[in-house]
């Protein structure tokens, strides 16, 4: 199996205690809470309550239809030169193999690479090849503006496209097209990639998924019937959070009318390298994080059912960052429960009640250390 | 030569404003329409406007008043031509002369007379004052100072996002975890830094970051590029109250 991370084991043995905590007797689980809590306070996780309790009071009864995990926004320079995030991305698809039960596929949730090299992309896809679910692959802009998608494409396909998994319909979208600023300001590629790749300049032009990918996505939802749950993948956030990061999607309003004939609608996005959840209308909207850097949360627009993420510690190059697991209910509204796996800290869970009912239900606990 | 001065002043101004490139190779040139009556034609460095000086042949000395005269006109036509770049034309200019800028230039807010910092310093009334030298500077001072201290920021920002620029190896630059600078907090130094046993100020953090996420060396206290980035981070909290030890 070869050397596991001290994250890994830790993992692997609360798997594996949670699966043995699901059939007990009252009796046999205050014992094994107390065993379990026994062994969180050797390992120094002190006071011994938390995520034990809370996750045994769920797993009871509550086993997911199906799960798919995810890893996101890598940002991998060539191996060479940065040695740092092939770490994280390592450490991430050792994470997701060590989910037991494994999950029934892995989406990468965009920007691969740092700056849309081939060398770059390539090193990210032979890194996903050791993932032994199979990848679902979206693009980020990283990924993207060296050579408008060229190399990307042909390690990957369509960025665009759509497939039906256990009564579920699932669409990637390519949400971070940008209108042309680069040709009236004589850019080369590698200029254009640099400024796109950067957050706080004002230069580059705002995320969209353009009207070519509406309509494609209109086409594609027209045959799917709106009691149908479904699940669609972004790279940006599919609605206006703070616009000088490009934290937005510009035309986020076309896009989610497109998608409010469905019951049960759940947009997963990356590139916010954050813990981040919103609630429109009949949209669930979930945030991924990041291996490589987590981001702070932006100075206005964060919407009102983010519980924030700790502030990350910068003595920790893991702190902040992490993988994480989606859990899709049994039942026909199809809604998904979304697991942080924060490295370095408990996990949380962000459940679909808690933003299906707007903040009442199930709250993820709380914040200590905001961002400011 | 004031003609020259201007007409050279004003080539910045078209570059700047107009957006035009500047070619790598062979200068623009500029054919003036020739005087029908064979008088003196100045032309200005856009490449097409030109004046005819009526009544002065080609060789003639213009005096200070006709040389101004057929300045004004061109800038006059200049702007006619120009409208969308308003009196901003030229950014020391504007900052000596004290004009608003128009909005979205880069140049900094000029201050007015009769805001901020300035009211408790240069009275408006007649009241009668304490004199001396100390302190007696005008409001196109202040706009100059603030122009430097705002180069100053600028050179910061650039620092800021430059991995190279902070030595680091790995190609990691400050703004990839602190986009604006979020979450620098600069007003909350100097702090006992658990991490590093010690009382810490900020730049005692910048260098940690620098050493570890970017794997550079740290830079001296008194290093430009230091003191660049303090300016920086420091002018993104503007208005931040002060709190020193704050975790």
């Amino acid at each position: 199996m070869g050397i596991k991370s001290v994250e890994t084991k830790y993992m692997e043995e609360r798997d594996a205690l949670f699966q043995k905590l699901k059939n007990v007797s009252r009796r046999d689980f205050v014992k094994l809470a107390a065993i379990s809590a026994g062994a969180a306070a050797a390992k120094g996780l002190l006071p011994p309550h938390s995520f034990q309790l809370v996750n045994v009071a769920h797993a009871q009864g509550t086993s997911p239809h199906f799960s798919f995990a995810y890893i996101s926004d890598t940002h991998l320079y060539k191996q060479k030169l940065n040695d740092r995030f092939v770490r994280s991305i390592l450490k991430a698809v050792d994470d997701v193999n060590a989910l037991s039960p494994q999950p029934d596929f892995v989406l990468f949730g965009g920007d691969l690479a740092q700056l849309g090299a081939k060398e770059e992309l390539e090193l990210g896809s032979q890194i996903l090849k050791s993932v032994k679910a199979p990848v679902r692959m979206m693009v980020g802009e990283h990924d993207w503006f060296l050579d408008m998608g060229e190399a990307w494409k042909g390690l990957f396909g369509a960025p665009q496209y759509s497939f039906d998994h256990k009564g579920v319909h699932f669409v990637t979208l390519m949400s971070v097209q940008e209108k042309d600023f680069w040709t009236a300001r004589k850019m080369t590629p590698v200029q254009r990639m640099q400024t796109v790749a950067g957050l706080d300049n004002g230069v580059q032009s705002r995320f969209e998924v353009g009207q070519a990918g509406r309509d494609w996505l209109k086409n594609d939802l027209a045959k799917v019937d709106p009691k149908t749950p479904l699940i669609v993948f972004s790279h940006s956030p599919l609605y206006k959070y703070y616009r000088d990061w490009n934290f937005w999607t510009d035309d986020a309003d076309e896009v989610q009318q497109l998608l409010s004939r469905f019951n049960t609608v759940t947009v997963i996005h990356g590139h916010t390298h954050q813990l981040l959840s919103n609630r429109i209308g009949n949209i669930s909207f979930h945030g991924m994080l990041s291996t490589a850097w987590p981001w702070p949360y932006a100075p206005t627009g964060l919407p009102k059912l983010t519980v924030q993420m700790n502030r990350a510690d910068p003595f920790s190059q893991f702190d902040g960052c992490g993988d994480g697991r989606f859990d899709v209910g049994a039942s026909a509204a199809g809604l998904v429960d979304k697991i942080y796996n924060l490295w370095e800290r408990n996990p949380v869970t962000v459940r679909a009640s808690y933003l299906a009912s707007n903040g009442t239900k199930d709250p993820p606990p709380a914040t200590k250390l905001v961002t400011y | 030569m004031r003609i020259s001065t201007k007409i050279s002043m004003m080539a910045v101004a078209v570059l700047a404003g107009g957006g035009i490139a500047l070619a790598d190779d062979k200068p623009p040139t500029h054919a003036v329409p020739a005087s029908p009556n064979g008088d003196l034609v100045v032309a200005l460095c856009d490449g097409t406007t030109s004046v005819e000086v009526k009544g002065r042949k080609p060789g003639e000395k213009l005096s200070p008043a006709e040389a101004k005269k057929v300045s004004d006109e061109l800038m006059a036509q200049w702007k006619k031509k120009n409208p969308a770049v308003g009196a901003s034309w030229d950014r020391e200019t504007l900052v000596a002369q004290n004009t608003p800028a128009r909005p979205g230039t880069p140049a900094p807010a000029p201050v007015q007379p009769s805001t901020g910092a300035l009211k408790g310093n240069i009275p408006t009334t007649t009241d009668r004052v304490q004199e001396g030298t100390y302190g007696a500077f005008t409001t196109r001072d202040e706009q100059i100072w603030r122009a430097s201290t705002q180069a100053f920021v600028d050179k910061g920002n650039q620092i800021f996002h430059d991995a190279k620029a902070i030595g680091g190896t790995i190609a990691v630059s400050c703004d990839m975890c602190h986009p604006n600078a979020a979450n620098t907090h600069p007003e909350t130094y100097p702090k006992y830094q658990v991490q590093l046993g010690r009382v810490a100020m900020l730049r005692d953090m910048i260098n940690w970051c620098i050493e570890n996420p970017a794997r550079g060396k740290p830079l001296a206290d008194d290093d430009p590029r230091m003191k660049a980035m303090e300016a920086y981070i420091f002018a993104q909290r503007k208005g931040v109250a002060l709190d020193y030890g704050k975790h």
